[in-house]
């Protein structure tokens, strides 16, 4: 099955909404392709009150005329003005197939494919219920009760004060907030912060709702204890060491971009982002990518750029530009933010020779220990050979040992063999590559 | 709160959810892993955004369904401990 747009807008989170609707409503025929259940993104994921800017925005963009494919997931860009998307879970219901595979034609392309969480791995963090941070606040508005639960948040980022908040009043008792970054290393966001209503209020009001919990800078977790399940974390700070019994650990260290189907592409990347000009076009021409790709720096910053995506793709140079002034300030924050999160290299002793580095293929750390590149290590070892394709473990041997990918093949998510064979294979029984 | 209006089966273990509720928070109710690694260890979902395949599970008989990102429907025979043996 076949479909044709003059926009196709990958992700739907607050850049590609933004994009989505902008373009929309200048006329031309626009598609979204998202891989989650529905439109949002992560930080606007249902299951939770949605500050009214989201709400804003997600009402315009069901209103708006956009083809909309939710729960679907681009496995390759065969040939250049197309792109290769799967329909998640279509085995579970039924055998057709016509249905499931689609080659989403296109003559601009936006990439809103948003970030992930760096995950670092340490003893016990591969026990259920470690999770990320996101990641359990992602459970718990995917319907996992935390009432009466333990937590403890931990990590680094703005983001453990919002997912602190979000999970007590979800009625889990958060135990403790350990920021891996001291407080001078924070101040200079903090004081930016300061000059930005908006977030100092949202700041004020997520460390309100945890004000019984205690927040700790320079403290992360060491281990993780428990036999099939997590039931303590040893936190540690300042060299001192404490046990703390939990029923989850929800431990991120700030956001990775997703820029798997901008380097399948080709677009340039630098310092593992996308680049970007004032009109958010990267270095292919009729390709543009908005929000976490090309720099983290929050909803607003991924709303303004996805508006300007979506104008400048429609050839509405000029008011593109006007908008793009206001980025400025947003890179600010993005720069800041990024010297905030800064890990503290004391985290590269965490794991031990044994500890999971690829929880795909079960590598421990030993065996990456002398290896030269990330390529030497998946050729001898399988890390970041799973399903994942080393978007976990990528971003923990990047910060361990400074690796970083050197190239993206096909099919860029795990996809079904019948994708890659024609529409006279689909009748085919499916096997998962 | 909305109330559970879906009733679905976890290693034959029966699980009533609001409609919203992702398979994962479902397996998750229901026991504590949603599969075992390579080497036999007990996983269960990490990142909660369908980039870390642990929440990998069985359902309806199609293996390897990441969990985090399918909404329960009623009537879900949903199986925990797929395997991936290298």
């Amino acid at each position: 099955m076949s479909d044709a747009f003059d926009i196709l807008v990958v992700g739907a989170g607050p850049a590609g909404i933004a994009a989505a609707v902008t373009a929309a409503e200048c006329g031309v025929r626009v598609g979204v392709v998202d891989d989650n259940p529905a439109p949002g993104g992560q930080i606007w994921r249902s299951g939770a009150h949605l500050p009214a800017t989201a709400q804003r925005w997600k009402a315009r963009f069901e209103a708006a005329r956009v083809t909309h494919l939710q729960g679907w997931r681009i496995v390759d860009c065969p040939e250049p003005g197309v792109a290769r998307a799967q329909s998640n879970g279509a085995e579970i219901s039924h055998h057709s197939s016509a249905h499931d595979e689609r080659d989403l034609h296109y003559d601009r392309l936006i990439l809103a494919t948003g970030a992930r969480e760096r995950f670092l791995p340490f003893p016990g963090w591969t026990l259920p219920n470690v999770m990320g941070a996101g990641g359990l606040d992602a459970m718990v508005r995917g319907g996992l009760p935390v009432a009466g639960k333990r937590v403890v948040v931990a990590g680094t980022g703005p983001l453990l004060l919002a997912v602190a908040a979000h999970l007590a009043a979800g009625g889990a008792k958060i135990c403790a907030i350990c920021e891996q970054a001291s407080f001078g290393q924070m101040a200079p966001l903090m004081l930016r912060v300061l000059g930005q209503p908006g977030k100092l209020l949202q700041g004020a009001s997520y460390r309100w709702a945890t004000k019984t919990s205690r927040y700790l800078t320079r403290c992360w977790p060491v281990e993780a204890q428990g036999d099939q399940q997590l039931r303590s974390v040893i936190l540690q700070r300042d060299g001192k060491k404490w046990c703390v019994e939990c029923d989850y650990l929800a431990c991120g260290f700030h956001l990775v971009p997703n820029t798997e189907l901008a380097a399948l592409l080709g677009c340039e990347l630098e310092s593992g982002f996308v680049v970007t000009d004032e009109w958010m076009r990267t270095s292919l021409p009729g390709i543009w990518c908005a929000g976490e790709p090309s720099g983290i720096g929050g909803v607003e910053l991924s709303l303004l750029e996805g508006e300007i995506a979506g104008l400048a793709a429609v050839g509405k140079t000029d008011a593109a530009r006007r908008l793009s002034a206001g980025r400025r300030g947003g890179l600010a924050f993005v720069r800041a933010l990024e010297r905030a999160c800064r890990l503290n290299p004391n985290l590269r002793e965490l794991p031990r020779p044994e500890t999971i580095v690829c929880r795909c293929e079960d590598v421990p750390l030993g065996a990456l220990l002398g290896r030269p590149n990330w390529r030497d290590a998946k050729l001898h070892t399988r890390c970041g050979m799973g399903p994942c394709q080393g978007r976990i473990c990528g971003g923990a041997a990047e910060f361990l040992f400074g690796w970083h990918a050197d190239s993206v093949r096909p099919p860029v998510f795990p996809a079904l063999v019948s994708s890659f064979l024609g529409p006279e294979a689909l009748d085919a029984p499916k096997e998962a590559v | 709160m909305v109330e559970p209006n879906i009733t679905l089966t976890v290693d034959e273990i029966v699980v009533r959810v609001a409609s919203g509720t992702t398979v994962a928070a479902a397996a998750l109710m229901a026991g504590t892993r949603t599969r075992d690694s390579v080497s036999g260890e007990p996983r269960a979902p990490l990142c909660g955004m369908g980039i870390c395949f642990e929440c990998r599970v069985t359902i309806n008989g199609a293996p390897h369904q990441r969990s985090c990102q399918i909404l329960c429907e009623p009537g879900m025979q949903v199986t925990t401990g797929e395997i991936s043996r290298r």
